[in-house]
């Protein structure tokens, strides 16, 4: 037999390129236009505020105008005669500060988690995937209130203990892709070749399954907005006399009759970043399922 | 001629304009079984799904007309076409196990296609017909089974009666053969020449494999690049082809009578004793002994099932749950690839089946293939560059691609990637696992022809593991048959295929379709 070579032969020419990478095909989606956009303004918002705040109006954040529940400025004083804007401008960076690292240390922690059960099997995915449904059986917020009731409302305990209870969940969505991933036949190459078992985990198995994984980042991540700023408003978050969003709802909500902007503001801005970086992840999503279907067809 | 199924000048478009079909002309008369043969991409089931007056998405009709049974399909609309599928003209998809609903009993799908078509006689009378006609049991009991308590065979006999239910005067058959193994697939290949014989079916027959064809057309219609390059009667196209397209696929199926010369006998390198597995009380293997000189080519041959993945895996190491002793140049290896040395590892190298499961999408060709360098060599990165370009030369893959995801390669240039991937570290001996089941057969072709010049190059032992005894002759010296577990047959290739003694060698051989 010998071998086939046609000129111009359709077998051996190369299908086109993959169109572009996951955030290229989510681009494609309006929300992704949106959800950007959106999130973009508060995170503006919330970075250049604090250098601002001072420069537009020409107070502090703890400077007292004097003026109680007045309309002088753009948006009026606060209760204790604070101007609204300055702390608004300043009350952003804290929340997305804490926001982030949050949501970096509940993808990186969770990731590793479902990676290592997935890909590891039998009794050690047994025993990790079990001990998370125990964790998943309790909101998030009811062990964020306990922990900060028992040791204080500290910044880094926010960050960690939000970060944590993201872990479970992540953990999840990972394993289920490396499942996936680990059935192909590169896996076993790799294991023939001994290729180190951390090595396959970070090599082989991560780059297949960032799709899922930017998903979740997106999505945790609007979590993580909502729950610190919920924590701030009960208290138990970033105290006062510093300037937070949702902290300013709080303080602000008994006089939203007479001075609505001292709440108006925040919940706008927090509305805002969750519901632009939920859009994102949105896209992500339908952007992954996509090239899924493309892979399958 | 009063054609059953006639198509005229049939050009087809994608959305962006670039054609797919091209003039595209072929009748078939009741009766009678065209072949629509062709290579992946060459537009032959876009031409067999016209008949059905289905075209996928993303595609437009840009001229000719189609008629099926004495009407003209194209001006209909959908409610009139979909009346039209399943009664006048049915389809038989190529995977079964696809198109079974698997939460339905075999005996209400079939029924439900008698009912949606209005069936005027009794239906069950007629499920229970149409399984016979099959070759299936009719029992109520055998009609209440699930898809997955059936054979694949099996399987797609149940698929050719939901599409002989109705008495279609016109199926299209979509490679229904391609997942079975020869034996099951004579099986259907029988079933479909006597149903079309015996109820006076025009059949479309879309298929890739020559040698199939040989067995069930009547005529031949040779598509490549959306047009038809020849058309006519199966033995003149087959005997003597006028294109040479054609001869080419010809010249790519292989031939069980070819001889390849073996080498003179030298000590085994690679050898296995009373290899068994068992996974509880299933017992995969059951004491195997192979073994294979430096230069020789063993063809361990077997269908799915018998356990011959589970051997290889056992010799690279994939599989450590054996027991019995496999041993490379004389020294016991151990069973996990993780407990032997670097140099046992670079001397076994393994292929695998699928190209599409085997790269790490993720990794550009070269980083695939310098993996076993990095893992198993103490090479400088300019030194493995350097020989990835050498081993990409030796597979006839061009350097050019060697920065390519695997994405942006065809089915053979992935299986030549994967190759060389194999080769990089030059072994002592290869392990080619079902190498050629995913790929069409003109590109099978170049594989085991590339396959075995490197063998002869470099002098390395083979173990190639199939289940398609066609490329005995072609690729192997020496065959051993498995079956369940155990090594039932065992020669010279010649020996094996001229004489075979066991009954199982024979009922595959006698199964194998020829030109």
């Amino acid at each position: 037999m010998t071998a086939v070579e046609l000129p111009g032969s359709v077998t051996e020419s190369a299908p086109p390129a993959r169109s572009g990478g996951l955030f290229r095909t989510a681009w494609t989606f309006p929300q992704a236009k949106i959800g950007t956009a959106l999130a973009l303004v508060v995170v503006l918002i919330a970075l250049l505020g604090p250098w601002l705040g001072p420069v537009l109006t020409g107070h502090t954040t703890t400077d007292f105008a004097g003026k109680p529940f007045k309309h002088d400025g753009v948006f009026g004083t606060d209760g204790l005669g604070r101007d609204v804007l300055t702390r608004f401008l300043a009350g952003g960076t804290t929340l997305l500060l804490y926001a982030v690292l949050a949501t970096a240390l509940g993808i990186v922690v969770g990731a590793l988690l479902g990676m290592v059960a997935g890909y590891g099997g039998g009794r050690l995915d047994s025993l990790l995937m079990r001990g998370n449904d125990v964790l998943l059986s309790f909101p998030q917020l009811v062990i964020a209130l306990l922990a900060i009731a028992v040791i204080g409302p500290e910044g880094w305990l926010l960050v960690l203990v939000i970060g944590l209870t993201h872990a479970p969940r992540t953990a999840r969505v990972a394993r289920q892709a490396t499942v996936a991933v680990a059935g192909h036949d590169y896996i076993r190459a790799a294991e023939m070749y001994a290729v180190p078992r951390s090595r396959i985990l970070l090599r082989e198995i991560l780059p297949n399954i960032t799709g899922p994984l930017m998903v979740e980042l997106g999505l945790r991540l609007t979590y993580s907005i909502g729950y610190i700023a919920s924590l701030s408003f009960l208290g138990l978050g970033i105290q006062p006399p510093a300037a937070d969003w949702g902290l300013m709802i709080n303080e602000n909500r008994i006089a939203l009759v007479v001075q609505p902007w001292g709440v108006l503001l925040p919940v706008l801005a927090i509305a805002a970043l969750a519901v632009g970086t939920n859009l994102v992840a949105d896209a992500l999503a339908a952007a992954a399922a996509g090239r899924k279907r493309e892979a399958r067809a | 001629m009063n054609a059953a199924l006639e198509v005229t000048g049939l050009a087809v478009s994608t959305a962006a304009g670039s054609p797919v079909l091209a003039d595209v002309s072929f009748a078939v008369a009741p009766g009678e079984v065209l072949a629509l043969v062709g290579e992946s991409g060459s537009g032959k089931t876009t031409a067999g799904l016209a008949a059905l007056g289905h075209f996928r998405r993303g595609l437009a009709v840009t001229g000719g007309q189609i008629t099926v049974g004495g009407a003209d399909v194209l001006p209909l609309d959908v409610a009139d076409r979909r009346r039209l599928r399943g009664s006048t003209v049915a389809y038989i998809p190529q995977d079964p196990a696809l198109s079974l609903n698997p939460a339905l009993r075999i005996g209400l799908q079939i029924a439900e296609v008698l009912e949606t078509h209005g069936y005027p006689g009794s239906v069950e009378d007629r499920v229970g017909s149409v399984l016979a006609e099959v070759g299936l049991p009719s029992d109520p009991a055998y009609r209440r089974r699930y898809p997955h308590q059936l054979s694949g065979g099996q399987q797609q006999r149940v698929g050719i009666a939901m599409a002989f239910a109705c008495r279609p005067a016109v199926v299209v058959l979509d490679e229904p053969t391609t997942g079975l193994d020869v034996v099951t697939q004579s099986l259907v290949l029988k079933t479909v020449r006597s149903l079309t014989a015996e109820h006076g079916v025009a059949a479309l027959y879309i298929t890739h494999d020559l040698a199939v064809v040989a067995e069930i057309a009547d005529r031949v219609a040779v598509m490549y690049h959306g047009s038809i390059v020849e058309c006519g009667p199966a033995p003149t196209v087959l005997r003597t082809p006028s294109h040479a397209y054609t001869r080419r696929l010809l010249d790519a199926v292989p031939d069980p009578d070819a001889t390849s010369v073996p080498p003179p006998p030298e000590a085994a390198v690679l050898s296995t004793r009373g290899v068994s597995v068992s996974y509880g009380r299933h017992v995969v293997l059951r004491g195997v002994d192979v073994s294979v000189a430096r230069g020789e080519c063993l063809m361990l041959l077997g269908e799915s099932g018998s356990g011959k993945t589970t051997l290889s895996q056992c010799i690279a190491g994939l599989t450590d749950s054996y027991t019995g002793t496999i041993s490379l140049a004389g020294t016991g290896l151990a069973p996990s690839t993780r407990q032997r040395s670097d140099e046992q590892r670079r001397r076994i190298q393994y292929v695998f089946q699928s190209p599409f499961s085997s790269l790490n999408p993720r990794k550009t060709v070269a980083q695939s293939i310098e993996v076993p360098l990095t893992r198993l060599t103490s090479m400088s990165r300019s030194e493995r560059r350097a020989r990835v370009d050498e081993v990409l030369d030796r597979v006839r893959l061009g350097r050019e691609l060697a920065d390519r995801l695997p994405d942006q390669l065809s089915g053979g240039e992935r299986q030549r990637a994967a190759i060389a991937r194999a080769l990089v570290t030059t072994p002592d001996v290869l392990v080619c696992d079902e190498v050629t089941s995913a790929l069409d057969v003109s590109v099978q072709a170049t594989i085991v022809e590339l396959l075995g010049e490197l063998r002869r190059e470099l002098g390395m032992a083979m173990l190639f593991v199939t289940h398609n005894i066609a490329l005995a002759g072609e690729v192997a010296d020496r065959i051993a048959v498995l079956q369940g577990g155990a090594i039932v047959e065992e020669g010279p290739v010649r020996e094996v295929l001229d004489a075979p003694s066991h009954a199982y060698t024979r009922e595959l051989l006698a199964a194998t379709p020829r030109l």
